[in-house]
């Protein structure tokens, strides 16, 4: 049997347990609600990750399509990008699918072919790590530029509008003649 | 090589997380950046005449906390158990059933225990039990008690600055307890040590002094209205003519400042102003005031004083100029101060008239004791009477939602009148999911002072839950705007729109009104107020 089928086969279990590893980086009070409260709109955080990590690993089983990718991490990245965790905090979650299917996989003889597979299906976990780092980058960059131009945009542009700003003259002729 | 870590543990411990095991008491708190804000500016404390003014930083090891402090936060929690019955039955009654734990929007967005309601309370209810019950000085930590420590005042402080008093959490409190007014305590007691957040402190005292948050003084305020009424000539083709200061006016308005002096609240300010303009052939006598140029108060979360002497200006102004009554623009807590505490802290206003519109004669006898009107109130009652003329469509690149204030709704029980309105200016509106609005409105995240630029990361998280709704709807029904009645949903919500729905931008209720009246004398309108073609227009 080929290594996707074999994951294929396990699918459920493997994003269950990838759920819980995310989950449990958070405090247990904490946890303990983003497993068990279903509703979407209670529950943005659980619900977000339980629905992208989904995704992840279709994407992982299937074409790998970097635009279904992004759009799927994005939202959890977004998420813990302004929450309580270091960077490689936030995204180390996505290398922990590496033990999760070896840890599924260890009553299983591993050939070669498996081995090869295996190596390979690492690999794809990489690239979406790597994805994940741009996106925390993005993340993070987003926020120094709300926090920069927030009141700029807002009062700044008013004042500006309403002509209350004397702007610089456009010629030099006034500061040459200081 | 050198550099490599010896065994590849020592770096793989530093990465893994596993959050602490440990109770909450004896989890430390660590203040992280992003999550609070700078300390208040001691000119500002000093002008308002609130003690220990000092330069200070939350980051540093020394507060530099008066030597007598917590004989200070003693005496303080103390007068306070005996002054207000709530806080002491809000000290005994909770039974920690978990109904609040996970309806508070800082807790579903931080992960962070200590912003459960319960949890949050519990940081005060510790010391109650210590200083102030039998069994808490007897069994100590058994029974729930801690002393106050510097520790324990640091975790406090973080906390209660992340906490909104948004009151989701006491919609669901079988007991009724309202979180909003222990987190009121806590900064109450703050500030008789010097340890308010700049964001608050400021505005206070600039509203003091010179009339409102920004400290705009009344010929500059006087000259940005007078641009806005420029800018609609431009739009409209018709020249608005407001009066400021006026003796002898039915109505006084007051709005909160930023809809004057920032965007997008501005456009709502130039709708206030073309709705007056519409209604003066109607016989409506309306002024604005450049003295009572605030209707937000930052006092509200400073002390109950500091909320009195913010508030009573509006009434001296109204008393001043010999209106009838006052007409309130799209504000969220001026509502909550104005709804339930004015009538006992500055009331009554019997120098005031029962409000009476002048337009449709309804009677707005909700607002008798207060003398104040809501403007979606007011214009709600002139649309079902049918006396403004609106063309819907103009509004028809709009796809619109509306984001329940926490103070209008929870604190004041508006739910329909906002909608009515929205949904007789504009053909497309949508509603979030019915646990996201009306009473169980999530916050904007940023309430209560909290919408300072340095906090940026806690007013993400706390407006996660509200975001996650109207991204709800932008994914379902393409809705580009969020609409809101509050000054400070308008300054915070395009932040957090910006992070979390690009493509959402928000607005007043009274912008939309401006753009769907049909103004008498009009020229053919192609743009709205924020120059933007009108469907159909586009070159």
């Amino acid at each position: 049997m080929k290594l996707e089928e074999l994951l294929e086969q396990k699918k459920k279990v493997i994003v269950d347990k990838w759920f819980d590893i995310v989950v449990d980086t958070y405090p247990t009070d904490t946890s303990r609600f983003l497993k068990s409260q279903k509703n979407p709109f209670s529950n943005p955080v659980g619900n977000t990750t339980q629905k992208s990590l989904a995704v992840l690993m279709d994407e992982l089983l299937g074409k790998m399509d970097t635009d279904t990718i992004n759009s799927f991490l994005d939202p959890i990245i977004r998420i813990r990008a302004i929450q309580d965790f270091t960077p490689s905090r936030a995204v180390s979650f996505l290398f922990s699918l590496k033990e999760i299917i070896r840890d599924q996989l260890k009553d299983k003889d591993f050939n070669e072919t498996i081995l090869i597979a295996l190596t390979q299906f690492d690999r794809k976990i990489d690239l979406i790590a790597m994805a994940g780092f741009d996106i925390y980058m993005k993340c993070r960059e987003k926020i120094y530029d709300i926090k920069a131009n927030e009141e700029k945009n807002r009062t700044f542009k008013a004042f500006e509008r309403a002509g209350l700003i004397k702007e610089l003259p456009d010629n030099k002729t006034e500061s040459q003649l200081v | 090589m050198s550099d490599l870590p010896k065994n590849n543990n020592e770096l793989i411990e530093k990465i893994d997380y596993n959050p602490s095991q440990k109770g909450w008491m004896d989890t430390p708190t660590e203040i992280r950046k992003g999550m609070y804000c700078y300390a208040s500016n001691p000119k500002s404390v000093e002008y308002i005449g609130l003690p220990n003014a000092r330069q200070w930083n939350p980051l540093d090891d020394d507060w530099k906390l008066p030597a007598n402090w917590k004989e200070i936060v003693h005496n303080a929690f103390k007068e306070r158990l005996d002054r207000f019955r709530s806080f002491k039955v809000f000290m005994d009654i909770c039974v920690r059933c978990g109904a609040c734990a996970d309806k508070c929007h800082f807790f579903i967005g931080t992960g962070d225990p200590k912003n459960m309601p319960v949890l949050r309370a519990e940081l005060l209810r510790s010391v109650y039990r210590n200083d102030f019950t039998t069994a808490g000085k007897i069994f100590g930590k058994v029974a729930g008690a801690r002393e106050l420590t510097l520790d324990v005042l640091k975790e406090w402080w973080y906390y209660f600055f992340q906490c909104t008093e948004c009151r989701r959490c006491s919609v669901f409190c079988p007991y009724g307890i309202d979180t909003a007014e222990i987190t009121i305590m806590a900064r109450e007691i703050f500030n008789l040590l010097g340890l308010n957040i700049d964001w608050i402190a400021t505005p206070s005292a600039n509203c003091y002094r010179t009339g409102n948050h920004l400290g705009i003084q009344p010929h500059a305020y006087k000259e940005m209205i007078e641009f806005f009424v420029d800018d609609i000539e431009e739009k409209t083709g018709v020249v608005v003519e407001p009066s400021f200061n006026k003796k002898g006016a039915d109505i006084l308005f007051i709005t909160p400042s930023g809809d004057v002096f920032a965007d997008p609240g501005t456009y709502t300010a130039m709708g206030y102003l073309m709705l007056f303009h519409y209604l003066k052939e109607q016989g409506l006598n309306i002024t604005w005031s450049t003295y009572a140029s605030e209707g937000g108060n930052f006092g509200f979360f400073t002390s109950h004083e500091m909320m009195k002497r913010l508030n009573a200006k509006m009434y001296a102004e109204a008393k001043r100029l010999g209106v009838k009554w006052i007409l309130g623009g799209e504000c969220g807590h001026m509502w909550r101060v104005i709804t339930q505490y004015m009538e006992t802290m500055n009331g009554p206003a019997d120098f005031l008239q029962n409000p009476v519109s002048p337009i449709t004669g309804t009677k707005f006898e909700n607002a008798n004791s207060t003398k104040m009107v809501h403007i979606s109130e007011f214009t709600a009652d002139l649309i079902y009477h049918g006396k403004l003329k609106l063309d819907k469509s103009r509004n028809d690149n709009q796809i619109v939602t509306f984001h329940d204030s926490c103070n209008p709704s929870r604190g004041m029980g508006m739910f329909e009148e906002p909608r009515y309105v929205i949904k007789n200016t504009c053909n497309r509106f949508y509603e979030m999911p019915s646990n996201t609005i009306k009473e169980q409105t999530f916050c904007c995240g940023s309430g209560s002072g909290l919408n300072a630029g340095e906090d940026m990361e806690l007013r993400m998280c706390g407006g996660l839950p509200r975001a996650n709704a109207v991204k709800h709807v932008h994914d379902k029904f393409g809705v580009n705007m969020l609409a809101t009645i509050c000054a400070i949903d308008r300054a915070a919500l395009p932040a957090l729109m910006n992070y979390w729905v690009p493509g959402v931008d928000v607005t007043g209720v009274t912008e939309l009104v401006a753009n769907a009246l049909i103004m008498p004398g009009e020229k053919e309108r192609t743009v709205n107020l924020r120059d933007e073609p009108l469907p159909g227009m586009e070159e």
